[in-house]
C-alpha cells in the first residue's frame, strides 16, 4: 500500500522537476526566510524550556525507562505472534506422534485372533439369516438383535429435533408487530421478508429440482423398503429424503412445502412413528430376542415382504430421520415450518 | 487397487490440511464436502456400503446445508437478502 502524500511537491518527481529546472534554490530560500525566527522568539523559549527541564528533570529518567519498557513489549508481542505459530505446529505434532505411537498398538486389519473377532460375530454371521431373514445382515443385527438400540438413537433424534424448536422457534403471535424504537424491522417482518426472499425464483435452480427431486424421493424409498435385502435402510434412505425435501425447499419456498409439510404433520408423523416402533418390538425388549416366538413369519428369505419386523421399523425409522432433517434445516431457516 | 487407496488416502489428509488452513468459511465447508464424498467411496472399498450411503448423504448432504445456513443467520455470507435489508433500512 502506498501511503497518500500530503501535498505533490513532496514527491520526488515534483523534486526532480524543481531540479532539472532550478527552481530548487528559490524553495530552500522561501523555506530557509521561514525558518527564520526573530531572535526574541529564540530566546524565550530558550527561558520557557530551561524552566520546564527543571521542574521535568525527574521525570526525564521515567520517560526513558517508558520508552524502554515499551520497546520490550514490542519485542515480546513479536516473539508472541512469531512463537505462537511455530509452538501450535509443534503441538499438532507432538499430538499425532502420539495418538500414531497408540494406533500401532492396534489389532492389524482383518487379523482373525483380534478380540472383537468373538462368538458374537460369528453367531451374527453364521446363524444371521435363519434367525432374523434377512440377507443384509447389517440390517438384521441393528434391527433385530439391537432394536433396543436403534430404538434409542431415534428418540436421540427426536430429542434433538424438540431442542431446537425449543430454541429456535419464534413465537410470532405473541411479538406480533411490536416495531422495535430504533425502526429496525419487527420479527415478524423480518421472517415475513424471509418468506418472501427464501424463492428466489432461480430458473436454473426450480429446472434442476423438478428433474432432480422425483428421482431422489423415489431412491430414498427404495432405499428403506429394500433395508434388508440391499444396502442401506432407515437411517439413509431418511437422510436422503430429507436431503430431497431441503431441495424442493429451496426451489420453491415455503409457501409450496406447507402444503403438505407443516408442524403438526411433523408432530404426528414422528410421534406415531416412534409409538408404533415402540409397540412393534418392545416385546423382545424385556423377554429377549429369542425366548418367544413371534407370531409373524419370517418368509423366504430375498423377498420383499420377509424377515419379520425388519420392514416396518424400517419405515418407521426412515420417517422419523427424514422428518428431523427437514425440521433441522426449516427451523435453522425460518424459525417455523 | 492400493494405488487408488493410497491416492484416497493422502487426499483426505490433503483435505484435512486444507480445512484448516483456508480463511474463508465458505471454502472450508466445501472441502469438507468433498472430504465426506471421498470417505464415503474409501467405505465402498473397504466393503462397508451401509457406512457409505450414510456418509454420502449425512455427511456430504444435510450437515453442510445446516453449515451454510448458519453461515447465512451470522451473515458470514453476503448475499443478496443482505443488501435488500441495507437498502430497507
Amino acid at each position: 500500500m502506498s501511503k497518500l502524500r500530503k501535498s505533490s511537491a513532496d514527491s520526488k518527481w515534483c523534486r526532480f522537476v524543481n531540479w532539472v529546472n532550478g527552481t530548487v534554490e528559490e524553495n530552500k530560500k522561501e523555506e530557509s526566510a521561514k525558518d527564520q525566527i526573530s531572535v526574541e522568539e529564540v530566546a524565550a523559549t530558550v527561558e520557557k524550556q530551561s524552566s520546564l527541564i527543571d521542574k521535568v528533570g525527574n521525570l526525564e529518567g521515567e520517560t526513558a525507562l517508558n520508552q524502554r519498557l515499551d520497546q520490550f513489549q514490542e519485542k515480546g508481542m513479536r516473539f508472541f505472534h512469531g512463537s505462537n505459530k511455530v509452538m501450535s505446529v509443534m503441538i499438532c505434532l507432538i499430538v499425532v506422534g502420539v495418538l500414531l505411537y497408540t494406533v500401532s498398538f492396534l489389532p492389524e486389519f482383518g487379523d482373525a485372533s483380534s478380540p472383537i473377532n468373538n462368538e458374537v460375530s460369528e453367531r451374527y454371521i453364521t446363524k444371521g439369516i435363519q434367525e432374523t431373514g434377512a440377507v443384509n445382515i447389517v440390517t438384521g443385527m441393528i434391527l433385530d438383535y439391537r432394536a433396543f438400540d436403534t430404538f434409542g438413537e431415534s428418540h436421540v433424534l427426536y430429542v434433538a429435533a424438540c431442542v431446537v424448536l425449543i430454541l429456535l422457534r419464534l413465537d410470532v403471535k405473541s411479538k406480533a408487530a411490536k416495531k422495535d424504537e430504533n425502526d429496525e424491522l419487527s420479527v415478524e417482518e423480518s421472517e415475513a421478508n424471509d418468506r418472501i426472499y427464501e424463492p428466489k425464483n432461480d430458473v436454473i435452480l426450480q429446472k434442476v429440482a423438478t428433474c432432480l427431486v422425483p428421482p431422489i424421493m423415489i431412491f430414498g424409498i427404495y432405499v428403506i423398503l429394500n433395508g434388508h435385502l440391499s444396502p442401506g435402510g432407515g437411517f439413509s434412505g431418511g437422510a436422503i429424503i430429507g436431503a430431497g425435501l431441503i431441495l424442493y425447499l429451496n426451489a420453491f419456498g415455503f409457501k409450496k412445502t406447507g402444503r403438505f409439510f407443516t408442524m403438526n404433520t411433523f408432530k404426528t408423523v414422528t410421534f406415531l412413528s416412534l409409538v408404533g416402533y415402540a409397540m412393534s418390538k418392545s416385546y423382545s425388549f424385556f423377554t429377549g430376542a429369542n425366548h418367544i416366538h413371534s407370531i409373524i413369519p419370517l418368509g423366504t428369505p430375498g423377498d420383499i415382504l420377509s424377515s419379520g419386523l425388519i420392514l416396518p421399523l424400517n419405515i418407521f425409522v426412515g420417517l422419523v430421520v427424514a422428518c428431523t432433517m427437514y425440521g433441522f434445516y426449516a427451523l435453522f431457516r425460518k424459525g417455523g415450518m | 487397487m492400493d494405488m487408488i487407496k493410497i491416492i484416497l488416502l493422502l487426499f483426505l489428509v490433503g483435505c484435512a490440511i486444507a480445512v484448516s488452513c483456508t480463511k474463508n468459511l465458505l471454502t472450508s465447508i466445501i472441502i469438507y464436502m468433498s472430504y465426506s464424498v471421498v470417505m464415503s467411496i474409501i467405505w465402498i472399498i473397504l466393503e462397508s456400503p451401509d457406512l457409505a450411503i450414510t456418509e454420502a448423504a449425512v455427511g456430504a448432504g444435510v450437515t453442510s446445508i445446516l453449515f451454510f445456513v448458519t453461515l447465512k443467520k451470522i451473515h458470514a455470507i453476503k448475499g443478496e437478502e443482505d443488501d435488500v435489508e441495507t437498502k430497507k433500512k
